[in-house]
């Protein structure tokens, strides 16, 4: 039984250029102690998908189709009851640790409050609390560091911070957007190990939005492929990785510089990233896609599914190896 | 490579920056060494790529080289002379040689000009004789090179993507026909995609116009692609450099191996399979880097030796490591020679 189904969720905004569609669409679902890969470019929507499943959308946006949480709809619920799924149920951690910490208050106080909001722990409670999720995320001299400011700790130290906050409560769903992409390789690889310790040891169900293919590789079960807000491909991470059967997908894997080819040519997918206020008609991808027939200048493709609990949204047909 | 002159000699080069913090008169002033001995050549046509973690002095570097950040200690030679004795006339007359190439695409362009107001800035600098129409003439021209439509001329920066906006800073960089161009992380802004665009553009231009460029990134698989020759920085030091097949096939210097294994690799099997050497720790201040060798904090094959003396680039010309553990370095890939802790990175 899935943790989270997602239904048709469409995020909008009201701007003064028009209506922007976001994301446009988007189905999936989640099962506990799993992981989801959000893939795409910048401006692709992976983020404000996030955003709209824990109401943080901005002022001017709007969301609509259904969330289903443990068969409890999270999408327009009131803000009282919002906060009790915020945190105790799904949390997020966020791509900057160092703007989405309070710079004025002291670790250990960013902390506690979270655990005496939620939890309504004494302030004692929640300090011996604290210390202890700050050693399972491996901060070493941890009862030295709760009391120190955001700006006393590095880049890598600081989202070890943000995830022992988002993981105080055990929410069930942890929500990591770009949780690596501010940090240097080999953190970035400390951060992922930790994430992966703290899955198995808690069986949290995470969503992973990240636009590095080797990060999704190396931790993801199911991976979902966006491109201008729509679902491009679905499905699990072998069958993404070892059988690409969307034109985007094929053109993003091969793009990816690699450490075991040697120089030469690096493959490219022509064109610059969608304009959400003037997408193209059609397939949103038409303008960059080399394997463009003429339906996808007529009008979108539509979601199917294929072998394996698959889908993709393209007017090609499926080659012979994945329709069998 | 070796019969030709390089470009540019850099031997020792020191650049360090004041701590700004409260202290007394009798108090000695602490100094941040950012870059703290580090020499190479550059020749003609060929790509060096720098690569380390953020804090390891790769920019600083990179701007002390075109005398951009004040250099403390050491000699970079543009051509046989040097930087630092420079006239401030004879500075402007190198400079038209060198460009550079920054990381954040859309805020190294000024909002308010137009496209080709700002490719066009340097011809009007250094050629102040051309008319109005020979200008635009070279502008568009370049343009052209780049990946740029002409009839965007007359358009503002924010009206580009970040991809674009980085084509806007290669043809600005590239119009005096400069024969060194450094870039300073100039794809780590952007999306996949465009990333692969960007670094087959550079490609493309280097061989028509037989340039030299300095590239400097964090990616280290991007480096691999674009890079003839190498170099590894760590806390303001270099670790290890050489040959880029050389460097990549046979890494010698535990921290070149570990920061290899941590680069994820996007196939599924491979990435589950592979062990990651995790590093222990952050990076070091470098106000007050570690003694001895700068990495023994976090080296997995650290010993008592190790924090006593600091090890110096030791090996051929084709790959160099300072290592103390590291006794001979293999400039010819021979499998016999890779010791155990290698063979757990290679497997």
């Amino acid at each position: 039984m899935s943790l989270l189904t997602v239904r048709d969720l469409q995020v909008s905004f009201d701007t003064p250029d028009g209506e922007v569609v976001a994301v446009n669409r988007l189905n999936f679902s989640v099962n506990a102690g799993e992981t989801l890969g959000i893939v795409g470019e910048s401006g692709s929507g992976k983020s404000q998908t996030a955003f709209s499943l824990l109401g943080l959308l901005a002022g001017n946006g709007r969301v609509s189709g259904s969330a289903q949480f443990e068969h409890q709809e999270i999408l327009g619920l009131s803000e009282a009851a919002m906060n009790h799924i915020r945190a105790e149920q799904i949390a997020m951690i966020f791509q900057d640790p160092m703007t989405s910490l309070n710079p004025y208050m002291k670790i250990g106080q960013q902390l506690r409050e979270v655990l005496m909001l939620h939890k309504g722990m004494s302030k004692r409670e929640a300090h011996v609390e604290a210390l202890k999720m700050m050693d399972a995320v491996k901060i070493p001299e941890a009862a030295k560091r709760i009391n120190m400011y955001p700006h006393e700790l590095s880049g890598g130290m600081r989202q070890r911070i943000m995830i022992a906050m988002a993981l105080l409560c055990r929410p069930k769903l942890l929500i990591a957007d770009e949780p690596t992409t501010a940090l240097d390789v080999t953190v970035q690889a400390q951060i992922m190990t930790l994430l992966r310790e703290l899955q198995s040891e808690f069986n949290t169900a995470i969503i992973l939005i990240t636009h590095d293919l080797g990060v999704v590789a190396g931790a993801c079960d199911q991976v979902l492929v966006m491109y201008g807000g729509r679902t491009m491909e679905y499905g699990s991470t072998e069958q993404i990785f070892y059988q690409p059967s969307h034109p985007y997908t094929r053109g993003l894997l091969k793009a990816v510089p690699n450490l075991e080819s040697r120089a030469g040519e690096l493959n490219t997918i022509p064109g610059n990233p969608p304009n959400l206020l003037s997408l193209p008609k059609g397939c949103p991808f038409n303008p960059r896609c080399q394997e463009s027939v003429a339906s996808c200048f007529q009008d979108a493709p539509e979601l199917i599914s294929f072998t394996g609990g698959r889908q993709r949204a393209c007017h090609l047909s499926l080659q012979a190896e994945e329709v069998a | 490579m070796s019969q030709l002159e390089p470009i540019m000699q850099v031997t020792d080069l020191k650049v360090r920056f004041p701590v700004k913090e409260a202290r007394w008169p009798w108090q000695e002033r602490r100094w941040v060494k950012a870059v703290d001995g580090v020499s190479f050549d550059v020749y003609p046509g060929e790509t060096l790529g720098i690569v380390g973690e953020s804090g390891c002095g790769k920019s600083t570097l990179a701007r002390a080289v075109l005398r951009l950040a004040p250099v403390s200690g050491g000699r970079a030679l543009w051509l046989g002379k040097d930087l630092g004795q420079m006239s401030e006339q004879a500075l402007w007359q190198s400079r038209h040689q060198m460009q550079m190439i920054f990381q954040d695409p859309q805020a190294s362009l000024n909002p308010r000009m137009t496209v080709g107001d700002i490719i066009a800035e340097p011809l009007h600098t250094y050629h102040p004789e051309l008319s109005a129409d020979e200008v635009r003439q070279r502008v568009k021209e370049m343009m052209q090179k780049v990946g740029l439509l002409p009839n965007v001329i007359n358009r503002y920066p924010h009206e580009f993507s970040g991809g674009q906006c980085q084509r806007i800073g290669i043809a600005r960089a590239l119009i005096l026909k400069p024969r060194l161009v450094v870039c300073d992380e100039p794809v780590s802004a952007l999306d996949v995609s465009i990333q692969a665009q960007v670094v087959n553009l550079l490609k493309q231009v280097q061989q028509e116009m037989n340039l030299a460029l300095v590239f400097i990134a964090h990616d280290l698989s991007v480096v691999k692609h674009i890079s003839d020759r190498v170099m590894v920085m760590y806390l303001g030091r270099v670790v290890e450099t050489g040959l880029t097949d050389h460097l990549y096939d046979q890494p010698q210097h535990p921290y070149t191996r570990a920061l290899l294994s941590a680069v994820p690799v996007p196939d599924p099997k491979k990435e589950r399979e592979k062990q990651i050497e995790l590093l222990p720790g952050d990076l070091p201040s470098p106000i007050d880097p570690p003694a001895g060798c700068a990495f023994h904090t976090r080296c997995p094959q650290a010993t008592e030796e190790c924090s006593q003396k600091r090890p110096e680039l030791q090996g051929d010309e084709h790959h160099q490591v300072a290592c103390l553990k590291v006794t001979t370095v293999t400039s010819e890939p021979n499998k016999e020679e890779v010791t155990d802790a290698e063979t757990a990175v290679l497997n």
